[in-house]
């Protein structure tokens, strides 16, 4: 294209103006950028989530026992496959910024149901052997440090006392989208404390987890597990493993949400910064365009120059934009509290989101500026003094 | 046959409202090799009538006829085309390109052109040599005195090789000397290029330098 030298030097002609608006669409990109891979962060538990397994716990809270009586009534539903539980026993590793799950599970059955932690089958006898055996993901196994034999330290709260765990085995993620920040013990241990520390306590559980042998039949089998305890004590809410980190995040994910609809509002003041630019850039040099049009350029000329023009600053600023991006996503993950999002990682989908929409935006903002250049009639447009 | 036959041409500009009648009922014709200088008071009509000879402009009744084509009925496009295969503008105000280099503003029309860049290089420097700038080619217009830039205008003007060129005040910016040199290089092209120049000027000095004047007052020929 012949007027491609024209577009260059009319993007710089005036190089501050052209720079902090390319510094500015960066920013934006750049904003745009971490706020998305926050928000996919926040998401990524729902891609963990597998169709075939459903949650059940208390109808009321989460926070709320179930008893652990149900196992066997739940097992005898038709559809379920194999039941296993766990219980958010929290408690603090160091210090409370250090933000992984620590689950009391059932060790015969866990990593039956959860077949995306691959565990070799030594360090998987390991643990179902010993009382005081944890499992810990390859995650926090290399954030840690943490190896087989390991004693792992844990002041608990939700279950009060000093704990120790022997790390007997370290599992491995099926794929990227895994979680790999769980650590496991025997819910048996946590039972027999709670035996003889908190009577009362015992045998409570905190969900369970169901493996059901047609997806298709989620809905079919939820009702049939939440029948059984029905006007009971403690009733169940079942649903599938999707719908409740769905509920999880919609309840602490206000913010999250919030961060979704700013990422759209960025896009906005990007189109703003450039348009503001290419109206100014087109106002100026309404005479010029006129004198184009005079010496036989045509309309489609004028829209390549204009929109070259509009697009070669949304591609460099979104450039500028993507490369700071990474930097930036690094220092913020550091400076979160460890391990608090499992999955924390700058998603293709999020910088191809962001320079699409710098393209779109670069061919908007060129909308008004082109709309004019060609609406301008050459007799008025010669005239122009500006 | 005139090479440009201006025929019952009339103009009105609305304005809002209100029209304003600017050229009445106005014939005109101007012979191939012509050199002919259009004055009048300011408001006459004079930047109007050489916008619709040069086709940057339509009249609103009437005809505008060149070398046989009827300009007034060319679609826009088909318009602009045939102002870049015949016509040659000069302003008042040179309307160079400021960020391009003189070269780059002489090679500008070419680029409609389907020449080699090589064949594109030959007529710019060619064209910038006539003009007396072949040592100014890599200066932008801000490093160019007034005459020199209106020089750069004329060389674009001439770099196409058209039929036709038009001037609109082309020394109304300029001192003395450099207007001198400007009409000079026009009578030059006129005579040794053999271009029919049209020029619209308020200055009688620079008027006898054409071979014809002609004069509007209010929309009419006198
Ligand atoms: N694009 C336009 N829109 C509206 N009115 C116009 C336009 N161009 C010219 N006019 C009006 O038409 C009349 C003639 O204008 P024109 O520019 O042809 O005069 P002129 O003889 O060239 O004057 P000057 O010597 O000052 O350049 C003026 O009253 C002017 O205001
Ligand atoms: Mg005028």
């Amino acid at each position: 294209m012949r007027v491609l030298k024209l577009i260059f030097k009319n993007a710089f002609r005036h190089k501050l103006r052209t720079l902090l608006t390319v510094l500015g669409i960066a920013i934006a990109v750049t904003a745009f950028g971490l706020l998305r891979t926050v928000y996919t962060a926040w998401h990524a538990g729902l891609d963990m989530a597998a169709p075939d397994r459903l949650i059940s716990r208390h109808s009321v809270s989460f926070i709320f026992p179930l008893p652990y009586a149900y196992l066997d009534k739940i097992q005898r539903v038709p559809g379920v496959e194999m039941v296993t539980y766990a219980n958010w026993f929290q408690g603090v590793y160091i210090d409370k910024n250090q933000f992984f799950a620590r689950l009391a599970v059932d060790a015969k059955t866990y990593f039956e149901v959860y077949r995306e932690f691959l565990l070799p089958p030594d360090q998987y006898e390991a643990f179902k052997k010993e009382r005081n055996a944890c499992v810990v993901g390859e995650t926090i196994a290399r954030q840690y440090g943490f190896k087989l034999g390991d004693v792992v330290n844990i002041t608990g709260d939700i279950y009060p006392g000093d704990w120790q765990f022997v790390v007997r085995g370290i599992y491995q993620r099926r794929d990227e989208t895994v979680d790999g920040t769980q650590m496991v013990f025997h819910w048996e241990y946590l039972n027999e404390r709670m035996r003889t520390d908190a009577p009362g306590r015992d045998g409570d559980v905190g969900w369970y987890i169901v493996k059901i042998a047609d997806p298709n039949r989620s809905a079919e089998v939820s009702s049939q597990v939440d029948a059984l305890f029905a006007n009971s004590r403690a009733e169940t809410k079942t649903e599938t493993e999707r719908a409740f980190q769905q509920s999880f995040i919609a309840a602490t994910g206000t913010i999250v949400t919030a961060m979704n609809f700013l990422s759209f509002v960025i896009i906005g003041i990007i189109m703003l910064v450039l348009g503001n630019t290419m109206i100014m850039s087109a106002r100026e040099r309404t005479r010029e365009y006129a004198v184009l049009k005079t010496l036989g350029f045509s309309g489609g000329h004028l829209v390549g120059l204009i929109g070259g023009e509009s697009l070669l600053i949304s591609i460099a600023g979104a450039g500028v934009g993507v490369l700071l991006t990474f930097p930036l996503v690094e220092v913020f993950a550091a400076a979160l509290p460890k391990g608090f999002f499992p999955v924390f990682t700058i998603e293709p989908i999020t910088l191809t989101l962001a320079v699409l929409s710098a393209i779109t935006v670069g061919v908007t903002a060129s909308i008004f500026p082109i709309q004019r250049a060609l609406g301008t009639r050459i007799v008025d447009g010669l005239r122009h003094v500006g | 046959m005139s090479l440009i036959q201006v025929r019952n041409v009339a103009k009105v500009y609305k304005r809002d409202t209100f029209e304003v009648p600017v050229l009445n009922n106005l014939s005109l014709d101007i012979p191939e090799g012509e050199f002919v200088a259009l004055m009048g008071p300011s408001g006459s009509g004079k930047t109007t009538l050489l916008n619709l000879i040069a086709g940057i402009d339509r009249p609103t009744k009437g005809n505008v006829v060149v070398k046989g084509t009827d300009i007034s009925t060319l679609s826009e496009s088909a318009l602009a085309q045939w102002r870049s295969d015949n016509i040659g503008f000069i302003f008042q105000f040179y309307n160079l390109i400021p960020v391009l280099t003189a070269f780059e503003n002489v090679e500008l029309p070419l680029l409609l052109t389907k020449l080699s860049r090589a064949e594109r290089k030959k007529r710019v420097e060619f064209a910038l040599a006539v003009v007396g700038l072949g040592d100014r080619m890599y200066h932008y217009p801000k490093q160019l005195s007034g005459g020199q830039e209106q020089r750069v205008a004329i060389a674009r003007a001439i770099v196409t090789d058209p039929l036709i060129i038009v001037a609109d005040e082309p020394t109304g910016d300029l001192d003395r000397t450099s207007a001198e040199e400007v009409l000079t290089l026009m009578a030059r092209l006129n005579s040794e290029f053999k271009k029919t120049i049209v020029m619209v000027t308020h200055d009688p000095h620079a008027a006898q330098r054409a071979h014809v004047q002609r004069h509007l007052e209010k929309g009419d020929l006198v």
